[in-house]
């Protein structure tokens, strides 16, 4: 799949510059997932505030996948569009899946006895947020945080 | 296995969290403060997360636990020094913390806690010995 063409849905195009990856099995993974999304968000020069927000989501796309999707893979990736640098993280599980997702996009909305916030206060603290999901064959988040976003 | 310390301040509980909680550390944390909160009649438990950068539901969950059940027990439960940049976060993820009151530093925190407790009424029990460091265990 050409990850580039799931990104966006601007004109202009975004391009790749570094990219990592990092699989996710259990809770142990989560602190070290977070710094590494860390390391690369310094190293574009993000700023504080813009890199708690990513981290912070990140930090709950990961546990979703640990905990509904039974683990999976992330991909950190540096990108830019036109002038702006970011950073794009995916997270992929092989688990159940999702059947009804604007119904998981509501705020409150869990079917693990929880708040209900991971997904809508992620999509609130990134600049581009996608979802893709089927039952019985897993689930793919992508989110994007420009530097300046 | 590692352990967060629980102070003791004459009637109030102190924890500083001095780094990213793994999962399983926070919740050992909730049940040796609610236990320590119990067994010593603490009337107010502040969380230091000054050095805490990320807060995520997760953490807020534990944070917002704590405090119902110290409420239970008589408690409040103040959290302080959190970063601005963590605050700015949580409002936008949406999470509430509900019952649980902010100070910039501990030292406003237990201003703060002091007040509440004599809103609340005194209730004296003398149990004020500053013996310093209890961990629970
Ligand atoms: N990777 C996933 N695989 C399968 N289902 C998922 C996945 N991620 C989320 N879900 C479903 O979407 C629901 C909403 O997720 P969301 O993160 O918003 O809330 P939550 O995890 O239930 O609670 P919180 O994140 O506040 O602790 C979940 O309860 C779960 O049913
Ligand atoms: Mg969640």
């Amino acid at each position: 799949m050409d990850r580039r063409t799931m990104a966006t849905m601007t004109t202009t195009p975004v391009t790749v510059l570094n990219k990592d990856s990092m699989l996710i099995v259990k809770e142990q993974d989560v602190v070290p997932f977070r710094n590494r999304v860390k390391e690369y968000a310094t190293k574009i020069g993000m700023g504080l505030v813009n890199q708690t927000k990513l981290i912070t989501a990140a930090s709950e796309l990961v546990r979703n996948m640990l905990r509904y999707g039974g683990g999976g893979n992330t991909l950190i990736e540096v990108v830019s569009k036109g002038r702006e640098n970011g950073i794009r993280l995916t997270f992929s599980d092989k688990g159940p899946g999702i059947a009804n997702i604007e119904m998981a996009m509501k705020d409150g909305f869990t079917t693990g006895k929880s708040l209900g916030l991971g997904l809508p206060g992620t999509k609130r603290l990134v600049s581009e947020f996608d979802i893709k999901s089927k039952p019985g064959e897993g689930t793919t988040v992508m989110i994007i945080k420009w530097k300046n976003g | 296995m590692e352990k967060i310390p629980i102070l003791r301040m004459g009637q109030f509980l102190l924890v500083t969290i001095q780094v990213d909680l793994y999962d399983r550390l926070a919740l050992n944390l909730e049940a040796d403060l609610v236990q320590m909160v119990s067994k010593t009649g603490a009337r107010g438990v502040l969380i230091d997360i000054s050095a805490v950068s990320i807060v995520d539901s997760f953490m807020g969950r534990i944070i917002g636990n704590i405090a119902n059940m110290s409420k239970i027990m008589d408690a409040e439960t103040v959290v302080v020094g959190m970063q601005p940049a963590v605050a700015i976060t949580l409002i936008e993820l949406g999470l509430p913390l509900t019952g649980v009151h902010t100070a910039l530093d501990v030292e406003k925190g237990m201003e703060l806690l002091r007040n509440k407790i004599l809103v609340d009424g005194p209730e004296n029990d003398g149990d004020d010995d500053d013996n310093a460091s209890d961990s629970a265990e």
